[in-house]
């Protein structure tokens, strides 16, 4: 597989989120608008791309038995950096995202690519490997955050074109899982075709 | 009174699956049938009481008092992941009727957020060890609630005429999506 191939298996083809169903508690629980879902698709980016980077570094050390334990403490020491960071300059969005900061430890998808690829693959594919995934990831919180936004609040990335409220359930709970629902329908149809 | 208001609120009002968005993944992985479903409800609140407990006594004794509280997410995950794998090792040699029941549940645990997620929010929002312990207990029936309701729903969708894009996981989402706004109507509750 090239490169270009491992980088872009993220967004359509494998997208964590529409076909390999990871990651699924920020999907939903940030992604009230599309600001948000990115910040946290960015946020999860940086801790993938990092802990698959050390992961790969390392895996040659790292006795077959305690991988796992090693694994989380690789990825909560970064995820410590992130909170530490958007707590002191994006205060704002700290406070949005709230509780999924902290888990993204317990994101199956960061776990998950370390686990699967990192820890079996050479340095420069890891790293595009986390980068692709991360972003893959990324764009699926963005899309999902953007389609509640648009049906929820008649706004996109806080710009109102509607007048008026759009419908409330979207924004709400219930409209997280209809939305993602739909949007992994459309997205069966696309990779079928 | 107080305890009453903790326990409404986490399992109807607050429900941790489908208000809180916490545990998706066993949530939609295990769902398919209602005895599996059974099994995890039960892993569940015997390792997210256990969890809460041991967390808020880190917290209490060693975090707070030594001013660490920034290592908090490191120190939980570890205690949570090196917990989950004593509750195995014990429960195999004192109950092996109990660890027929849940074993295989166990592994599953480190990575559910909603024990990590509970363990934070019993911190957030200032919970007594008691408090606490009655708020993992109410979260786990919550999440039990929804779990069995969710696996019924989807033994009965499986013999229903599904359009051909949505049959599986999509249709699965839009009943839960249906079942969260029926948990909505407790709103008015707290």
């Amino acid at each position: 597989m090239n490169q270009w191939q491992n980088f872009t298996k993220g967004f359509i083809k494998d997208n964590p989120v529409f076909v390999l169903l990871l990651g699924l508690c920020p999907a939903l629980g940030v992604t009230t608008s599309a600001i948000n879902g990115m910040g946290m698709g960015l946020a999860t980016t940086f801790v993938l791309v990092m802990s698959n980077t050390v992961v790969t570094l390392i895996k040659s050390f790292i006795p077959a038995k305690v991988r796992i334990p090693s694994f989380i403490v690789i990825i909560a020491s970064f995820v410590t950096i992130v909170e530490l960071v958007m707590q002191g300059f994006l205060p704002a969005l700290f406070e949005q995202l709230g509780l999924f900061i902290p888990l993204i430890v317990v994101n199956c998808l960061v776990l998950g690519r370390a686990e699967a690829f990192a820890s079996k693959n050479n340095f420069v594919s890891s790293v595009i490997d986390g980068l692709g995934m991360g972003l893959g990831f990324t764009f699926a919180l963005t899309l999902l955050g953007a389609v509640r936004e648009i049906l929820g609040s008649g706004a996109i990335f806080g710009w109102d074109f509607v007048q008026g409220d759009g419908m409330l359930v979207f924004v709400l709970a219930p409209g997280a899982f209809i939305a993602l629902g739909y949007l992994i329908a459309i997205m069966n149809k696309f990779n079928k075709a | 009174m107080e305890y009453i208001i903790i326990i409404i609120s986490a399992i109807f009002v607050n429900n941790i699956v489908l208000a809180r968005f916490l545990g998706i993944c066993p949530f939609l992985g295990v769902s398919g049938k209602v005895s599996t479903s059974i099994g995890m409800s039960g892993g569940v609140m015997f390792v997210m009481t256990i969890a809460t407990i041991v967390t808020w006594l880190i917290q209490n004794y060693i975090l707070i008092p030594f001013s660490l509280e920034f290592l908090q997410t490191i120190t939980f995950i570890l205690v949570i992941a090196s917990l989950v794998q004593m509750v195995e090792i014990m429960l195999k040699k004192v109950s092996p009727p109990l660890y027929q029941a849940l074993g295989i549940y166990l592994p599953l645990m480190t990575t559910n957020c909603a024990i990590l997620g509970v363990a934070i929010l019993t911190m957030q929002n200032d919970y007594t060890l008691m408090e606490g312990v009655v708020f993992a207990i109410a979260n786990a029936i919550g999440f039990g609630i929804a779990l069995l309701l969710f696996s019924s729903i989807r033994e009965h969708l499986d013999l229903l005429d599904v359009p051909e894009g949505m049959r599986g996981v999509p249709i699965a989402f839009v009943a839960a999506g249906i079942l969260a706004l029926a948990f909505m109507g407790f709103a008015g509750l707290a």
